[in-house]
């Protein structure tokens, strides 16, 4: 009997030297570590989150590809089709955060994340920026533990119904039922704006975008909000398209645009400085085609931004070729939006207030300096 | 060793059995404790490198959405405990309704798979094997997309006798409103039940008495449904006035509506906990030996009083203990709500986490409080079978 227990007792020691091992600190090896040692805690964390200045590029650095937490169901942003492959504003924006850290666009594994899962997803360290359509809002912000980098896409929120239904406004769907996906922005615009306008509705919420919008294809409700731009990419998905109308009424502001997480600065400037990159692209006017030619151009901030000139990269803790090899690989934001929102594609959304600032939009780079 | 004489058997404390065994717990019981301090710490440390902390005071700010079914006064302006708590009614809500059904369904299933009717039983059989084959959620989404969205749309609504409109808005019945006699109304059916309770309490000393119990599950019923028919006409004014559903605007109005969401959640859980509700009474009642089935038959009781005297307080023993897992299964299986959108407590707290950002706190909350349905439903049967286990002698 006794001898039975040596086994189970060398068990429990091998396990306690373990344990102690993977703490990582020269704490007792039994468990009288808690009662004593109450504040010796961040040594012992096993398993660590990507934080702190330069932590999150030399994860990625180190890992060799860049992990993206994007959507999978929303043409146009984030979308991937039947033989797995991946397009979209948002995905080609993951794009060119690789190029820029990798010289290579392909170095970058896209994580699908539904509107629930995304936040913890990046909180957690699972993935290193969030592309996903989301919306910029305070406590997102900040509770949330998140930055948000500059907008990569104006939108506002909107109301697609049947055409049959006759319904214009948003008086007319009082007493009806809206479909809504939770978890998001959208869900708490529709309570607002709805009790502001003293309209009665009842919601319908899905957890994703498919299933919101094939209970509303079923008839489960007389209308579907999203965002504007989602809207008009599901639009497109459904069985007979024409037969829906996008209703004139924006309920919000959606500011759409990639989160990193909150203590990383560095990380911050280079997923930043990645979308000013595709700006001022634009602005410029050098594109995949010519960027090679634009090398040897005679506007010094162009040589600047290309590292032809100066140490921009080696200041983000880049090579200096960075916005080269993303403009080379992935083009400047409007190929980008032409790409899979542009007016060649199903999935149509006229520029509107995400053209440049000298066109009458909302884009604005700062000076590559 | 234990034959060696006393006086030389003390052997020195490392040798000897009590004191290892007593070691060797408290060494695991502190590895335990250890290793759960070092998983608490890492979390408490991401979160302070995250600049967010523990608490469950942000329960208290507002909700700011809206919900479409709830049974307390919800609103976007109440807060997320107010959420929590509509989101926890409507699971209470779904697994009273689906154990009460799969309950009788079961029942029904597991008697048809011993019927001696060769249609009733291969029926019974067939449907076991596909409902224990199937998996739920894939049942869920069936009953879903499948049939209650394939519904006709509100306009086209399908009108059955009775005032019952289907549609995929919902299923409408017509109910009842309450005037201003109900209160006093209530008053009657309260003592309805508890002359209910007085006769089922009478029979059952009675029976034990003289051997003959009268059938209680028949004359209670009855007791009360006399309490309340001479209540709703003694008060000036009917306590109820009737209220239909009927077809107004974009939706259904009036009457009680039951939701699509809500329709396919019940129908998908009583269809699938049934099969095994069906399974455990059919063990049960083959667990009683054959020979206590020809004694009653020899004594002359009938097939009915058969099952209903010798068999089912016999087969009760052996069905309560997994009857309780299934209650139980039935409870847990509640949160794939979600899959179908209606408002249960996983759902909500899934969109509360999201909204206020909160995984931790909302997690550790609704596993407490699964956790506790659980545990109430776990001391309520083994009290029940506890009760039934003293029929054996």
């Amino acid at each position: 009997m006794t001898k039975k227990l040596y086994p189970i007792l060398g068990l429990l020691l091998a396990t306690a030297v373990l344990l102690a091992a993977c703490g990582g600190s020269p704490a007792p090896a039994t468990g009288d570590a808690p009662a004593e040692q109450p504040t010796a805690a961040p040594a012992e964390v096993i398993f660590t989150t990507p934080s702190g200045y330069g932590v999150t590029l030399e994860a990625v650095q180190s890992r060799g590809n860049l992990i993206c937490g994007v959507n999978s169901q929303v043409p146009g942003f984030g979308y991937v089709d039947a033989d797995g492959n991946f397009s979209g504003v948002d995905v080609d924006y993951c794009r060119a955060l690789a190029a820029a850290i990798f010289g290579d666009a392909d170095a970058v594994e896209f994580r699908p994340v539904t509107a629930a899962e995304r936040f913890t997803a990046l909180q957690s360290g699972e993935i290193d920026v969030l592309s996903r359509n989301t919306t910029w809002s305070t406590l997102r912000d900040t509770e949330l533990g998140g930055n948000f980098v500059h907008t990569t896409f104006y939108d506002g929120q909107g109301l697609m119904v049947r055409e049959d239904s006759g319904i214009t406004d948003i008086a007319g769907l009082d007493g009806g039922t809206i479909c809504v996906q939770t978890g998001t922005t959208t869900e708490l615009n529709l309570a607002d704006v709805f009790a502001a306008a003293g309209v009665s509705y009842t919601p319908a919420v899905f957890e994703d975008a498919d299933g919101t919008f094939a209970a509303y294809a079923e008839g489960r409700c007389d209308a579907v909000t999203t965002d504007k731009s989602g809207l008009v990419s599901r639009r497109t998905v459904l069985a007979d398209p024409e037969a829906h109308v996008i209703l004139d009424v924006t309920m919000s502001k959606e500011p759409l645009g990639p989160m990193v997480r909150h203590g990383d600065d560095q990380w911050f400037d280079i997923a930043q400085w990645t979308v000013f990159a595709l700006i001022s692209a634009e602005e410029f006017g050098v594109t995949s085609a010519n960027v090679d030619s634009m090398m040897t151009s005679s506007n010094p901030e162009v040589l600047r931004m290309l590292g032809a000139e100066g140490e921009l990269g080696a200041a983000l803790g880049l090579s200096a070729d960075w916005a080269y090899n993303i403009i080379s690989q992935v083009g400047n934001y409007e190929e980008v939006y032409n790409r899979s929102l542009g007016p060649d594609t199903p999935t149509y959304i006229p520029r509107g207030l995400n053209s440049l600032y000298t066109e009458g939009g909302l884009l604005y780079a700062p000076p590559f300096r | 060793m234990a034959n060696a004489p006393k006086a030389h058997a003390n052997p020195p404390f490392w040798r000897d059995e009590r004191v290892l065994r007593l070691l060797a717990q408290l060494a695991f019981g502190a590895a335990v404790l250890f290793f759960g301090y070092i998983l608490i710490q890492n979390m408490v440390n991401g979160l302070r490198q995250q600049g967010t902390t523990l608490g469950i005071g942000f329960l208290q700010n507002t909700a700011g959405f809206d919900l479409a079914e709830t049974l307390n006064h919800y609103t976007r302006s109440s807060a997320y405990i107010q959420a929590f708590l509509a989101g926890l009614y409507n699971t209470l809500l779904v697994s009273a309704v689906g154990i009460l059904l799969s309950t009788i369904l079961g029942i029904i299933l597991g008697v048809a798979r011993l019927s001696s009717n060769v249609l009733v039983r291969n029926l019974a059989t067939a449907y076991l094997e596909l409902m224990r084959n199937l998996s739920l959620l894939v049942f869920l989404i069936f009953w879903y997309l499948g049939v209650f969205l394939k519904l006709p749309l509100v306009r086209d609504a399908i009108l059955w006798p009775g005032n019952i409109i289907l549609s995929n808005r919902g299923i409408g019945i017509p109910w009842g409103i309450p005037t201003e006699t109900w209160p006093a109304f209530k008053l009657f059916l309260l003592g309805g039940l508890l002359l209910a309770l007085a006769i089922i309490v009478i029979f059952h000393f009675q029976g034990k008495r003289t051997g003959k119990a009268p059938l209680a599950i028949v004359w209670a019923p009855l007791a009360f449904i006399a309490v309340a028919v001479a209540g709703w006409f003694l008060q000036p004014a009917a306590p109820l006035s009737l209220d239909l559903p009927a077809v107004q605007g974009l939706n259904i109005r009036g009457g009680r509506i039951f939701t699509p969401e809500f329709m396919a959640l019940v129908s998908g859980l009583v269809l699938y906990t049934a099969a095994f509700i069906g399974e455990v009474v059919r063990a049960g009642i083959q667990a009683v030996s054959k020979g206590q089935v020809e004694a009653a038959r020899a004594i002359g009781l009938t097939s009915f009083q058969t099952l209903r005297l010798v068999v089912f307080p016999q087969a009760l023993q052996v069905i309560i203990p997994p009857l309780t897992s299934q209650y139980l299964n039935l409870t847990k299986n509640s949160s794939l709500a979600i899959a179908v959108g209606y408002p249960d407590l996983f759902y909500v707290s899934n969109t509360i986490l999201n909204q206020s950002g909160r995984a931790v706190e909302m997690i550790t909350l609704v596993m407490l409080t699964y956790l506790m349905f659980s545990l109430i439903t776990s001391i309520f049967m083994n009290w029940y079978n506890a009760r039934v286990r003293l029929v054996e002698r």
